[in-house]
């Protein structure tokens, strides 16, 4: 069981012990391993009935959720961290699922494709059809990614809410990081990953 | 059944035992039982170390015969034995599996069919009313009598999902894990009114004489039927029932009468009667009010999660799509009130056609959630 880059940096971030909540924690690789090597307890919520198999048998408490219809089923401040790994670009409304994800969470960690990769942009811009790539697969009428952004998309939409950013990173598509990425991260990232919470 | 045809995932044939108990038993009601007997059936070895218990909590009309069969003449085997056996979802060569029958009921443990010690007749209907407080108490003292500490695991479905979360409040300590299947926290005002419905029938029936119809060969038949098929038409789905009659007429046309015409009709009449036959009315009237009186919340002024806070178990909650009985909904109400507590739990949804009675079926996902907790906790034995 190997973590992902974005999940091993996000790894990372989580303080040992901490509560987390796990949005569309797949087959729950991230969740028994921050179990196992963090002691962070806490759940994985997931709409797929065999990645809900998967982790039972993990050993990840999970709970069947429908994302698009929100966190209600949670209080404020319940988490030390709410997580959403390549999941926010399905999501019907982004912005309210990050705020909630703020409300719930003390401090939330999202991960997504960055449209504005610079092969995105030539595949638009040159070839003059929709972005395929490793990280998005799909064709444009089959993708379940109905909301892709940009790295300045998302921060657009953190201002406008209030939301503080604390921590940025990108990888590329095997999930590996570079020089050129920090300087250019909206440019040369493929994968984005955001650590933010609320400002009152 | 033919002796040799017997599949080989079977537990094979089985003898319900008889546990006594001569204290005297303080019921919810402020009523008391004198002395009671609750019978029931086990599968698989308890290991040395006692730690490989499962508990199997019946529903409404289920009994302690959950697997196998009794004779090699048997047709049908116990009502839950496609998940319980050798190498099935809840594999009796890892397990030991326990099924009591609670009492109130008529399969054996004590109940309105039993002697009363006082007049040396059938209680009737003079049999205490038992809530799922009573019935746990009870089960806890069958665990204390067969040597079983802790139970690895309590199962159950519908009233059975119930007695687990009675279990899990009132005997924290004695289950490390509990599957509460097709369950609700309480029941609904719609689930209470259609009880009342049966109950109804059941006392309107001119045969019932309040009850005392033992002595006589007149039972209320008719009341007990009627209440077994409105009760059967809320454990179907409506997919479920068009799919599987329609509109299908009996004999090919429609014949202007009242006989059962379509085969709906006859299944349901079918079903009241065989049900007649193997169930006693005053056990059933008193069943019915241990589902209304159930409701942990009650005594938290209404806080589920409060209620649940001195669980310690880790909680696995199944519900089925077509179930409008015990709806998703109701399943998600024990998950939201698990989660406010900060309880360990899992929760999911299985997709199914067959209404409140999915929890009975061998749906192949269900079947594989159950296998796959079971494994993980196996493991956590020692006994994989």
């Amino acid at each position: 069981m190997s973590l992902r880059t974005d999940q091993a940096l996000i790894a990372e971030w989580i303080k040992p012990g901490s509560r987390v909540l796990d949005l569309g924690c797949g087959d729950g690789t991230l969740m028994a391993h921050l179990q196992q090597h963090q002691e962070v307890k806490g759940y994985g919520l997931e709409i797929d009935e065999e990645n809900i198999v998967e982790c039972i048998h993990k050993g990840v408490d999970v709970i069947q959720t429908d994302l698009d219809k929100g966190l209600s089923e949670f209080n404020k401040d319940t988490f030390d961290y709410v997580i959403m790994t390549q999941t926010l670009q399905a999501i019907r409304y982004p912005d309210k699922l990050l705020k909630e994800m703020t409300r719930v969470g003390r401090e939330a960690i999202v991960t997504f494709p960055n449209m504005g990769h610079w092969k995105n942009r030539i595949q638009l811009a040159l070839a003059g059809h929709m972005p395929k790539s490793k990280t998005l697969p799909y064709e444009w009428y089959n993708t379940p990614n109905i909301h892709l952004c940009t790295l300045s998309d998302f921060e657009n939409l953190c201002a406008t809410n209030n939301i503080e950013i604390l921590d940025r990173a990108t990888v590329d598509h095997e999930h590996q990081s570079s020089l050129g990425m920090k300087l250019f991260p909206n440019l040369l990232g493929e994968i984005a990953i955001y650590r933010f919470r609320q400002n009152d | 059944m033919q002796e040799g045809t017997r599949p080989v995932d079977n537990v094979g044939l089985v003898e319900p035992q008889t546990a006594h108990f001569s204290d005297t038993l303080a019921l919810a009601s402020g009523s008391e039982l004198h002395s009671f007997d609750i019978v029931y059936e086990t599968y698989g070895e308890l290991n040395k170390e006692r730690t490989n218990a499962i508990l199997i909590c019946h529903a409404l009309s289920g009994d302690h015969h959950v697997a196998g069969y009794h004779t090699p003449q048997d047709k049908k085997p116990g009502w839950w034995d496609n998940a319980i056996g050798p190498n099935k979802a809840i594999d009796t060569n890892r397990f030991f599996v326990v099924s009591p029958n609670n009492i109130g009921g008529c399969s054996g443990s004590t109940g309105p069919l039993s002697k009363n010690p006082k007049t040396d007749k059938p209680y009737g209907p003079d049999f205490p009313l038992v809530t799922v407080k009573d019935w746990v108490k009870t089960q806890a003292m069958l665990a204390d009598q067969l040597g079983i500490d802790v139970w690895a695991v309590i199962i159950g479905g519908s009233l059975g999902g119930m007695q687990c979360l009675e279990w899990s409040i009132a005997y924290p300590d004695r289950l490390k894990h509990t599957f509460v299947i097709a369950a609700a926290p309480k029941l609904s005002t719609q689930n209470i009114a259609f009880n009342e419905v049966a109950r109804q029938a059941i006392r309107s029936d001119q045969n019932f004489n309040e009850g005392h119809y033992y002595e006589t060969d007149d039972k209320p038949e008719l009341g007990l039927m009627l209440a077994r098929m409105l009760g059967h038409i809320t454990y179907l789905s409506d997919d479920a029932l068009d799919e599987k009659f329609g509109r299908e007429l009996r004999d090919g046309e429609i014949k202007f009468g009242y006989d059962a015409e379509f085969q709906i009709e006859s299944y349901l009449r079918h079903q009241g009667k065989s049900f007649v036959g193997r169930f006693d009315a005053n056990s059933y009237l008193l069943l019915t009010k241990v589902l209304d009186y159930f409701d942990p919340a009650g005594d938290t002024e209404g806080s589920l999660a409060e209620a649940m806070a001195p669980a310690t178990a880790e909680f696995l909650v199944i519900s089925f799509s077509s179930d409008w009985r015990f709806s998703p909904e109701r399943s998600q109400e024990i998950v939201s009130a698990l989660l406010d507590a900060d309880k360990c739990v899992s929760y999911i949804e299985i997709q199914s056609k067959q209404g409140h009675d999915s929890f009975l079926m061998p749906i192949p996902r269900y079947h594989q959630v159950m296998s796959t907790a079971l494994d993980r906790i196996a493991e956590g034995l020692g006994i994989a």
